[in-house]
């Protein structure tokens, strides 16, 4: 073969796949749910419940309470309580049991977790299952054994809890981003109240009755349901140490807003706009596969996704070629269908924002390219999306689309593509593909990001620190500096 | 007929360069001897220039060897033993007793000493080689925030100022700091200092003026990455909070007594880094394994 001809990539695209839908037969829902307070599920005060659908058929699944601000000042005081009189007693070890026990729970109930995170926010169940669901127990795990090493972590400060964590988390990795949360508050002392987001929050609710199972004292974790106003009075709650949020930018600012000039301490995990950059001798087919996953993965619903590609000039012409033939191949439709690579776009709200962007990014000229691929009839789907010839100032290069719409540059110099790179107010996460290893190092650390990947992308471990710099928000999650953001000295 | 002294100007410290105040206001401020000083009242714009010269320095400060930072913090200790005379005198004119004055100089020049020595240790203590669960080689390294503006201390003239500087630069930050108002003089002579100690010009830049007016333009700049007040300002320190918001800017309130040895340390230095994760995928081929 000519040094310039690349082959159309084999992915014996006339091989069907027939149906592997996961069972759901095994899997305990109740048709509604309470707030868990207390080491109890109670009514809301609003007597309010709303319905919570599968996003893949938009059909109903169950009810979820709608808390008010009554709510949330009794789950605040349960846990003020908890803390006071049970858990900041507690010798550490006892403490770090609990938190094994739940990892434990969560390990044996794991595929009904994965299901139901599918069923619930629309991410395929390849995912769910060998993602999410092992992550959140491995997190668990994790932190269980940190609870009396503190003082080796941070040798002659006394570390000490906070007190009370107030936590709000997003709809896109619910279980994960509720273990991501609970787990060092925990470890370290504090007890905690989470609010899940709203379109997603059975998995909490779950991960609720497993806490319940574990013996956990009572409030020790409360979490409480509903929308946005009720995360915004559990951070302005007066009896509130910490505040932690993993959202979006806009949001997060709100909350630095409004906590300023209080005592409480802050971490924000945010927005982010990566850039994912090929240089010309990178290994292509796993460049391709690292472009794939990056921004792809949970149907871009991922702060870190890799949603601005950069290739080096060069190579441009192969890659983008690849990609396509790439795309036509990724299964996309039900997420319980354990072949299915794109499940469905998490909420209605969140597919007329991508659909928005789509129509940004042709009105302001760059060249859409989308997968042939057939979308179910029902449910929020999205075909993936590439866009070509963009540039650094198009708004589908410099906004967090949480979609799966990739903006695609060309670069010629090392020079340039770190400078179009950091030029964003976002720092949360990076690839970088080449072969040459002093590239790499002057890469990831010229890249002003939280996380850089190189030569692989989207992954994720419990012992490996997560954050942003910028206007991706402050504060790690994941590993001992993870364990910082709950403690005072 | 007794030879007439030549007084100085005190002028602003901008990019390595002595201009006064673009504003061109002024406040009085009266010495022991009756003197009085004319000290340059900052404007937004000199804030605004600050931050451009501070973000231009970032890229060569923060890239150069941490030896090399710390050899150039040494230098500035260096420089301002020399100078001890001057500050001396300086101090006793904004009310300072020979003794106290003695010991805040001589504190200074140590924390510049103690904090350079810090310049290439703080890394190995923050870094983490986290060992995950996949075939990845993962580390995680501090790294400095970037633009760090600075209410320095009110209460003090010299030390306030050096106990924050110093941790911020050692970390490879660059910085705006606005002077102690009512004790301006000592922080434009210690800029003299640190324009002849190879601080490249940017590094540091001090201003002086009013905190009630520049707090706010300290706490809403959109290229600065962190904004700390060292004075307990209730009112002040929400509107910077509420400002930082932003650009979600990194708070800090430093209201420290400085002359204290226990508030100096590597956390001062590692409160203005951010955590880097690096991951790396580790082959996975082969069966020979490690026997020996």
């Amino acid at each position: 073969m000519a040094k310039n001809e690349t082959k159309k990539l084999e992915y014996f695209t006339d091989w069907k796949y027939a149906p592997a839908p996961e069972a759901t037969d095994h899997i305990n829902l109740k048709k509604q749910y309470d707030l868990f307070i207390n080491g109890k599920f109670v009514k809301p005060n609003s007597g309010k419940h709303f319905d919570t659908i599968n996003p893949a058929t938009e059909q109903h699944i169950s009810r979820i309470a709608e808390a008010n601000e009554k709510d949330v000042d009794s789950a605040v005081k349960a846990a003020r309580g908890a803390y006071d009189k049970t858990w900041k007693k507690m010798p550490a070890k006892e403490r770090a049991k609990y938190i094994y026990r739940i990892a434990r729970l969560i390990q044996e109930r794991a595929r009904e977790l994965a299901v139901i995170e599918t069923l619930d926010g629309g991410k395929s169940i390849r995912e769910s299952r060998d993602i999410d669901v092992p992550l959140a127990a491995n997190h668990f795990f994790y932190y269980a054994g940190w609870a009396d090493k503190l003082e080796y972590a941070f040798p002659n400060r006394n570390p000490a809890p906070l007190g009370v964590a107030g936590q709000v988390i997003p709809w896109n990795f619910p279980l994960l981003m509720a273990a991501w949360k609970i787990a060092p508050a925990l470890a370290t002392g504090n007890t905690v109240v989470l609010k899940p987001a709203e379109t997603t929050s059975l998995t909490a609710l779950k991960l609720a009755e497993i806490i319940q199972e574990s013996g956990l004292p009572d409030g020790v974790v409360n979490i409480i349901t509903g929308h946005g106003p009720v995360g915004a009075a559990m951070v302005q709650h007066k009896d509130i140490n910490k505040v932690a949020f993993t959202g979006s930018t806009t949001v997060g600012k709100w909350i630095q807003k409004a906590v300023a000039g209080t005592d409480k301490k802050l971490t924000l995990e945010l927005g982010g706009k990566a850039a994912n950059i090929i240089f010309e001798d990178a290994p292509i087919n796993q460049a391709v596969e690292g472009i794939i996953n990056g921004i792809f993965f949970n149907q871009g619903h991922v702060c870190c996704a890799g949603s601005r590609l950069f290739v080096q000039e060069s190579v441009a012409e192969e890659v983008i070629r690849k990609l396509k033939d790439r795309l036509e191949t990724l299964i996309v439709g039900d997420p319980l269908d354990k072949n299915t690579d794109i499940g469905a776009i998490n909420s209605k709200m969140q597919l007329n924002k991508i659909n928005e962007y789509l129509k940004i990014g042709v009105d302001d000229g760059a060249e859409i390219y989308q997968s042939s691929c057939t979308l179910p009839d029902k449910g929020f789907f999205v075909r993936p999306t590439l866009f070509l010839n963009t540039s650094q100032s198009h708004r589908i290069s410099q906004e967090e689309i949480f979609g799966p719409v990739l903006a695609v540059q060309t670069f010629r110099t090392v020079e340039e593509v770190i400078e179009k790179a950091n030029n964003i107010p976002y720092g949360l996460s990076a690839g970088v593909w080449t072969d040459k290893g002093s590239r790499i190092f002057n890469m990831t650390s010229k890249l002003r990001a939280g996380v850089v990947w190189a030569n692989t992308y989207n992954k994720f471990d419990p012992t490996s620190p997560f954050g942003g710099y910028k206007e991706s928000g402050f504060g790690r999650e994941g590993g001992l500096h993870g364990l910082l953001p709950y403690l005072k000295f | 007929m007794e030879r007439i002294e030549v007084l100085k100007t005190y002028k602003i410290f901008i990019g390595g360069q002595f201009p006064r105040t673009e504003s061109g206001r002024y406040y009085p401020l009266k010495l022991k001897n009756n003197m009085t000083v004319n000290v340059s009242l900052s404007s937004r714009k000199d804030f605004r220039n600050s931050v451009v010269a501070a973000r231009s320095a970032f890229n060569g400060w923060s890239t150069r060897a941490a030896f090399n930072r710390g050899q150039i913090i040494y230098r500035i200790a260096e420089m301002l033993e020399g100078r001890k005379e001057q500050f001396l005198e300086e101090l006793k004119q904004l009310g300072y007793s020979v003794a106290s004055a003695k010991k805040e100089i001589e504190q200074s020049i140590d924390r510049l000493v103690y904090y350079a020595g810090w310049c290439d240790k703080y890394q190995q203590l923050l870094s983490t080689v986290n060992p995950v669960a996949s075939s990845h080689f993962n580390f995680s390294v501090p790294e400095p925030m970037g633009v760090v503006a600075i209410m320095a201390d009110e209460s003090t003239a010299l030390l306030g100022l050096v106990s924050v500087i110093a941790p911020c630069i050692a970390g490879g930050n660059t910085c705006i700091v606005l002077a102690s108002e009512s004790k301006p003089t000592c922080a434009i002579t210690f800029a003299e200092v640190i324009a002849t100690s190879d601080v490249p010009g940017g590094v540091v830049n001090i201003v002086t003026g009013n905190r009630k007016e520049l707090h706010a333009h300290f706490s809403s700049h959109m290229d600065v990455n962190a904004v700390i007040n060292c004075n307990s300002e209730k009112e002040f320190n929400k509107t910077i909070g509420e400002n930082a918001s932003l650009n979600v800017k990194r708070v800090f309130t430093w209201n420290k007594n400085w002359a204290d040895e226990t508030e100096q340390g590597p956390y001062f230095i590692t409160d203005l880094q951010e955590i880097k994760t690096t991951w790396h995928p580790i082959e996975n081929i082969g069966v020979s394994g490690i026997k020996y």
